[in-house]
């Protein structure tokens, strides 16, 4: 276990609760995406180079965007209202 | 620490499904979903990874060197590209919640009939 | 049940299986001693039987592919699920029969157009690399597929959305996205037919590190990647139509 796989795996374990504690739709995306892009290093770290390519592209482009799109069209509705 | 990628895997297992309880809004829901998700791949890629080894790709190496185990990352593979499509279809279901019965909170929900 | 007693009884199961889990990772090899067999074989014999070598993707489209078949039609349904979902009901309209003129989000500038759809070119090329050359370094079907997808949601992203709407149109996604979830089937197919077994491969296997190797995992990527990229446009057409575009009467 060298540092860099222990800081890889410290940085996973203090985002988990960053995006859990993030209540709000908009600021959690936001977390999720870079909670995603940590992943994505740690598999890196840890000498799985497909797996880090699928992580980034679907947790850091697709994940957030489909996010704030979904709240964008439910706050709508509350806006309408 | 031999278990401490197993013991993060548990960490943000506990994390992510402790979001699912206790959340307010669908939409954080999915994304707490997500995040119990990410466990099992911190997991699997966890239990295949060899000390000093180097990733199972064999462009430019000798076909002796000691790679990880390729078998794990492709299921972890899928199992990303299953989370994709998971969160995809409960945030829609979400949208339509919204829709049909005004609100995304999870304990409102459960008082409304019909 | 009232939120705190659902929050203690949360907690109680969640201590009892953190503490089972853990005590259970105990017996697990610890990390960086994986013991093998099948990861030390495949390592071993993977390039010189299938002739690719990324041994992940070679995993993923020649040892399992069935299950690659699976989960391209995991992905195929869950697409139609969306679909289905948001359809448009009865009450809701869209804004305006004719498209509507372009939207544009505050914030959005002349300069973010620009510079979004000069990189429309490059992400498109990025994603043509990365899915025909996935049985070589690391890539494949599925990562290509949405830097693809990526590739033309610039548009969007640019403040064009009309433009996207019409470099993507829903037909063309939809053909995409079947076309690839067949184009897999077919390959079965093929080794089927030409070779007696399902999904067997039956196209020459090439030297290992050229383009046109490693049988038909090249042509299993093609179809995989032009699935994915259709899949995900359509996935974030439909939310951003919600979004924009469709409104209650």
């Amino acid at each position: 276990m060298t540092a860099l796989q222990g800081g890889a795996l410290a940085l996973v374990a203090v985002g988990a609760p960053l995006v859990v504690l993030a209540r709000e739709p908009t600021r959690q995306a936001l977390c999720a995406g870079v909670f995603g892009t940590a992943l994505a290093i740690l598999f890196f770290i840890f000498q799985a180079a497909d797996v880090a390519l699928s992580q980034i592209v679907i947790s850091a482009v697709g994940l957030p965007l489909m996010i704030l799109l979904a709240w964008a069209k439910i706050r709508e509705d509350e806006a309408d209202e | 620490m031999s278990v401490l990628p197993y013991l993060v895997a548990i960490w943000v297992l506990s994390w992510g499904v402790y979001g699912i309880v206790t959340s307010h809004n669908l939409v954080h829901l999915v994304v707490c979903l997500s995040v119990a998700q990410a466990s099992t791949y911190i997991l699997l890629i966890g239990v295949g990874y060899r000390s000093g080894a180097t990733a199972p790709i064999f462009a430019e190496i000798p076909s002796s060197t000691p790679v990880v185990d390729p078998v794990v990352q492709a299921l972890a593979l899928t199992d990303i590209v299953v989370e994709a499509t998971v969160s995809a279809l409960l945030l829609a279901i979400a949208v339509q919640t919204k829709k049909r019965f005004g609100t995304v909170d999870p304990d409102e929900l459960r008082a409304l009939r019909g | 049940m009232t939120r705190p007693v659902r929050l203690g009884l949360f907690l109680t199961g969640m201590a009892a299986l953190a503490a089972t889990l853990a005590v259970a990772v105990g017996d697990l090899p610890g990390f960086g001693h994986y013991p093998g067999p099948y990861g030390t074989i495949i390592a071993r014999t993977g390039v010189a039987a299938r002739h690719g070598t990324d041994l992940v993707t070679t995993v993923n489209f020649d040892y399992r592919v069935f299950d690659t078949l699976g989960e391209e039609f995991i992905l195929f349904t869950a697409v139609l699920g969306v679909a289905l979902v948001l359809r448009r009901r009865r009450g809701e309209e869209r804004t305006s029969e004719e498209p509507p003129e372009e939207h544009h989000f505050p914030g959005s500038s002349s300069a973010l157009g620009a510079i979004g759809l000069a990189l429309v070119g490059p992400v498109l090329v990025l994603g043509a690399w990365v899915v025909t050359h996935g049985h070589l370094t690391p890539g494949g079907g599925f990562q290509g597929g949405v830097v693809l997808a990526a590739a033309i949601l610039i548009v969007f992203l640019a403040g064009e959305y009309v433009a996207m709407k019409r470099v993507a149109p829903h037909a063309a996604l939809e053909l995409a996205e079947a076309s690839g979830a067949a184009g897999l089937a077919l390959v079965g197919l093929g080794g089927l037919i030409f070779a007696g077994v399902f999904f067997k491969n039956f196209i020459s296997l090439g030297s290992p590190g050229a383009i046109l190797s490693a049988g038909t995992i090249p042509i299993g990527n093609l179809a995989v990647g032009i699935e994915v990229a259709g899949a995900f446009l359509m996935l974030w057409t439909e939310f951003s139509d919600q979004a924009l575009v469709v409104r209650s009467r």
